[in-house]
């Protein structure tokens, strides 16, 4: 799905990020499920707080890695389709 | 063998239900189980959950409200971080206790309606309950808690597809759970009187997945067939023992809640041993964790690992047998006891009730 890169990203209400002593690693808990979740998906969920928009949250993980322009391509990638995931899964706000 | 990790316990807290649905999931030998942990048991039952890995507690009965420890049992869940759920009839129930349990960390709730009409809700439920259903469903999104509307469904509220999602879109649910009835407990006796029709419930399959389409992202719409309806068994609890935990109110830990109408089988209960003791070494959950138990054809059967072999509850219910092939299964030998009894004629629709 194309996204407005203005678009501002929140968790849903009934999605709760935690981390997990367990696995040592984050997730995603919500009703019935869990969403177990790598480093860099990680990142991204936590700045789905509503807050910051799509441009923003990719800059910030760009910078964050010391990318150049590429790599700043690669980090939008995985967040647009992480956000795509996470929307699919009904764990944004609509 | 390790034993698996199990993410979520399932706490019913009591039994003692204003409601006597007529497929209510709770024995039908209920006057043999009428003891309840207490508050501290409780609280230690929570923390060594978390301790095996769970990350979900869904607190449940009969009918939750009933114990007026639960706003500590909510408390204690939040500090150990679990994902608390109350699953409930919603009575009796105030605004403000609901604010209460939510000011003590509760993290969603789950409300069960028999139909979208009172009256026919009602008869179903053998009691007057759905007006205040419907308030609670709106007090929890009020108070801005996600909410799963829940309804069992059955040959007298199939046909309400449209209606049932129109309900929970003005209540404001996140989710619907159209679950079909499954044949165990209570359900299994009265059986005759709820399996619909193939042709109602693939209707109902169709309406639920035009509205499924239309609401994705907004509101998770579920449709759970019917076992009793497909070639392949139901993949009963992800497995006997494997990732769910359920306790019963008197400290019991079974894979599921219907587990106790194996009477061949005995569970081991948290006043005796600790839960790691019995997740990792009661005989009951040992029984038909993993494959080594399975008859042909589940033990060759490409599926194995996909259905566990279905329910074993069922299995019991039905042949006698717990370890027998799930009889949903098309492949099992006794598959004949399944295609007899959903190609019944409809009979007598008078349902056997639960006392209270």
């Amino acid at each position: 799905m194309a996204r407005d890169p203005s678009f501002i990203p929140k968790l849903a209400n009934k999605a709760r990020l935690r981390f997990d002593r367990h696995s040592g690693s984050h997730m995603i808990v919500y009703p019935e499920r869990g969403l177990a979740l790598n480093d860099s998906a990680a990142k991204i969920a936590k700045r789905c707080d509503g807050t910051r928009s799509l441009t923003e949250i990719v800059d910030e993980l760009a910078r964050e890695a010391g990318v150049d322009a590429e790599g700043r391509a690669d980090v939008e990638t995985d967040v647009l389709a992480f956000v795509d995931l996470l929307a699919q899964k009904g764990l944004l706000e609509p | 063998m390790t034993a698996p990790r199990p993410y979520t316990l399932i706490a019913e807290l009591t039994y003692r239900c204003p409601l006597r649905c007529p497929y209510c999931s709770n024995p039908t030998d209920l006057a043999a189980h009428d003891g309840e942990l207490d508050t501290d048991t409780w609280k230690r039952v929570l923390g060594e959950a978390e301790a095996l890995g769970v990350v979900q507690v869904h607190f449940t009965g009969g009918e939750p409200l009933a114990r007026r420890d639960l706003e500590a049992l909510v408390a204690r869940a939040r500090e150990l971080e679990l994902y608390s759920n109350l699953v409930t009839s919603g009575v009796p129930l105030t605004k403000e206790r609901l604010a209460g349990l939510v000011d003590n960390g509760l993290d969603h709730v789950q409300v069960s309606i028999q139909s979208a009409r009172p009256e026919r809700a009602d008869a179903i439920a053998g009691y007057a309950a759905h007006p205040q259903k419907i308030q609670v469903m709106r007090w929890v999104t009020e108070l801005g808690l996600p909410l799963t509307m829940n309804v069992v469904l059955h040959r007298a509220n199939l046909d309400e597809i449209d209606e049932l999602v129109s309900l929970a879109e003005d209540v404001g649910a996140s989710r619907l759970e159209l679950a079909n009835t499954q044949y165990v407990a209570w359900a299994l006796s009265n059986r005759d009187a709820l399996l619909p029709t193939r042709a109602a419930l693939e209707a109902a399959g169709e309406i639920a997945a035009r509205h499924k389409a239309r609401l994705q992202g907004k509101m998770d719409v579920l449709f759970v067939k019917p076992d009793y309806f497909g070639t392949t068994p139901k993949a009963c609890m992800d497995g006997w023992a494997r990732r769910f935990i359920h306790m019963v109110p008197d400290g019991r830990v079974l894979p599921c809640h219907a587990a106790t109408s194996i009477t061949t089988l005995r569970f081991d209960s948290v006043e005796d041993r600790s839960l790691a003791d019995i997740w990792t070494s009661s005989e009951a959950l040992l029984a038909y964790r993993g494959e080594a138990w399975m008859p042909e054809p589940c033990k060759s059967c490409d599926r194995r690992a996909v259905d566990f072999g279905g329910c074993r509850c069922q299995a019991f219910a039905l042949t006698g047998d717990a370890a027998a092939t799930d009889p949903a299964c098309q492949l099992a030998p006794q598959h004949a006891l399944v295609e007899a009894a959903r190609s019944r004629e409809p009979g007598e629709r008078r349902y056997l009730y639960r006392g209270r």
